[in-house]
């Protein structure tokens, strides 16, 4: 399967040139950029690891283009994303997140289910890849 | 006849038997005007509700005495002059018209009034309508009346708790930032059993919606009983966010007769897992309210569906217009509000969709004619509530959406997701491809209003469901003139 999550997923993968016309879109509204990585990418897993502090003052796409490969040779087959973020009043939030690097397998979810009482049934999203302590996953 | 001048300027009559001279408090029928609730010179005081009606008045009743005859039917006037109001500081307590402004070309006129701060009730939307808009819409002196705009004073707006989470927080809670949401909703919107439901639901979901929808008129009918929609709809989403790596969630109508049976219905839909349930603005106001503050304590979105709004939002001499129902809703504390499409099958000049779209997001604005916007608005930090754009549009058209719509909109593809030729999650899928490469576009600073139609052609040549998507609904387009204008576009816009 593929993971949908993310600004860009549904595109073929964004080339280096693709990534850093974004990031310079990030720049241009005067948005932090960052990077983060993980081993689980459970959807409601918002705790991705910083790679590194969010770039605040960067003018220069190129900067963060070296970070993102950095990012890539340290986790080749970890989930890596860049996000934009927007501190302004009223927003102080994440403006933009798109996945840039991704395992070359990717297992998936497993649905689990826990049927109780009058039909309910308590759903679980179980991630295959976190069966193995983190580290060992996507090998 | 004597004239006097207005605040702007404008040189109006004064009414006919309007010497100022005459006792107040005389007994008998007085003028309004001369009631005190006409006053050229009043300046309003920041506290001050503001109302722009547009009003026509009935032949022979001069406009400033329809306005001011306006003024006291909203706020303390009755049809004859009552010795009780001198018991009061009615000078706080009347409401004064204090501009009257012709529409040129027409016979209508808009009338500016200003009500003080203490004549409602903290923190409700059925007080402060049941006087602005409460009885003075039958009054005979007048041949129409429409409220066409309220300023509501960051005082009067912090008394309210406002939306339940806001765009923000929403976005947070679903992990989505940078592009539209896109949504769909379940269709044939009556006669589906639970089960063949929650296929679509599915389908829509696992193909790249981030939403499902009941439609309006979906509760609780014998082909199909909320109680099981809810659970096959549940299975239908978890299913989905497993196959995607992605939160997913179906607005979940839990419109019902009763308060009790709605808060029933909303518990189990928390209860089961949902992140969103969805109420009818047929439930009226006061059941909102109770619907925001339940969303909020229970970390629920609250999509709302505007219900029943045209017969009293779309003609131009009549009623409320729909920024003023948006300014309440966003009081009444909705995450989510139908607000137009601009290029869809229902109704919405460009301009005026952008006032209500600005109106909702927005932290504060100024007056903006062009978009319909008679005054300022400091919401004062209340969150802003997500307009959802819904009702005939497909993925063809996304560079309009875009560029009419922005970014922070929930874009509702029903038909444009399950009519497609190859199925519902194609369908989804097209539609997501097509918000995602028109947001790349836009964001490598490419004229995407332009070249759109081209951006889509190119992706659809990798993507099939693109691809078979634009074939199908290249020439639909819904080019109406709009009803509702505001006055300051002089040429009509047609939609696209």
């Amino acid at each position: 399967m593929r993971i949908t999550a993310g600004t860009f997923s549904y595109l073929p993968d964004l080339t280096d040139d693709e990534i850093k016309a974004q990031i310079q879109y990030c720049i241009n509204n005067k948005w932090a950029v960052s990077i983060e990585y993980t081993d689980d990418p459970h959807p409601r897993n918002i705790l991705w690891e910083m790679f590194g502090m969010p770039m605040f003052d960067a003018i220069d796409p190129a900067a963060a283009m070296l970070e993102v490969a950095e990012c890539r040779r340290v986790f080749p087959n970890h989930y890596i994303r860049v996000n934009g973020y927007d501190r302004r009043r009223g927003h102080a939030t994440t403006m933009l997140s798109f996945i840039i690097n991704r395992p070359t397998y990717e297992p998936g979810f497993r649905l689990e289910r826990q049927e109780v009482a009058d039909r309910q049934i308590r759903y679980t999203i179980h991630s295959y890849a976190t069966e193995k302590p983190s580290g060992e996953r996507y090998q | 006849m004597s004239v006097f001048v207005t605040k702007d300027g404008k040189k109006e009559a004064v009414p006919e038997n309007g010497s100022t001279k005459k006792n107040r408090w005389a007994a008998g029928v007085t003028p309004y005007a001369e009631m005190g609730y006409y006053n050229a010179d009043y300046v309003p005081k920041p506290t001050d509700i503001l109302c722009a009606f547009r009003l026509v008045p009935q032949e022979g009743v001069e406009p400033i005495e329809a306005s001011a005859a306006v003024a006291g039917e909203s706020s303390t006037a009755t049809w004859t002059v009552v010795w009780t109001d001198r018991l009061t500081a009615h000078e706080v307590y009347q409401a004064k018209c204090y501009k009257v402004e012709p529409v040129p070309g027409t016979n209508q006129f808009i009338a500016y009034i200003a009500y003080d701060l203490d004549l409602f009730e903290e923190g409700s939307i059925a007080n402060l309508t049941s006087s602005i808009i409460g009885n003075v819409f039958g009054f005979k002196a007048l041949k129409s009346l429409r409220l066409e705009d309220m300023r509501i004073p960051p005082h009067y707006a912090k008394t309210f708790q406002g939306p339940a989470n806001g765009i923000v927080t929403e976005r947070e809670m679903l992990n989505k930032y940078g592009r539209p949401l896109l949504g769909a909703t379940v269709k044939p919107k009556l006669g589906l059993s639970s089960r063949n439901y929650s296929r679509v639901v599915y389908e829509a979901l696992r193909g790249g919606l981030d939403f499902t929808k009941d439609d309006e008129n979906i509760n609780s009918q014998p082909f199909m009983r909320w109680r099981d929609r809810f659970l096959f709809c549940m299975e239908a989403v978890a299913r989905a966010m497993a196959s995607t790596g992605e939160v997913k969630g179906h607005y979940m109508n839990v419109t019902a007769a009763t308060m009790e049976d709605m808060y029933e219905r909303a518990e189990f839909a928390k209860d089961i897992g949902s992140v969103i349930v969805m109420i009818d603005l047929t439930v009226g106001y006061t059941a909102i309210q109770s619907m925001a503050k339940w969303a909020r304590k229970n970390s629920m979105i609250l999509h709302l569906h505007r219900a029943g709004h045209g017969t009293y939002t779309r003609q131009k001499t009549h009623g409320v217009n729909f920024r003023v129902i948006s300014k309440w809703m966003r009081l009444a504390g909705v995450d989510h509000i139908h607000a137009g499409t601009v290029v869809g099958k229902l109704e919405g000049d460009p301009n005026a969709i952008r006032g209500y779209y600005n109106t909702l997001r927005e932290g504060n604005l100024q007056p903006n004619l062009e978009e319909g916007l008679y005054f300022e608005q400091d919401w004062a930090s209340l969150p802003g509530t997500m307009p959802v754009a819904s009702g005939g549009i497909h993925a063809g058209q996304m560079h309009q959406l875009l560029h009419y719509l922005g970014e922070d909109v929930v874009l509702q593809f029903g038909g444009g997701t399950i009519g497609h030729p190859d199925g519902i999650a194609e369908g989804a899928a097209a539609n997501r491809i097509a918000v995602e490469v028109m947001i790349q576009a836009r964001n490598e600073g490419r004229d995407y209003m332009m070249e759109g139609p081209d951006i889509l052609a190119r992706a659809a040549r990798w993507s099939p469901s693109l691809s078979k998507a634009l074939e199908v609904w290249k020439d639909i387009t819904f080019n109406f003139e709009s009803t509702d204008i505001p006055d300051a576009v002089m040429t009509p816009t047609g939609n696209f």
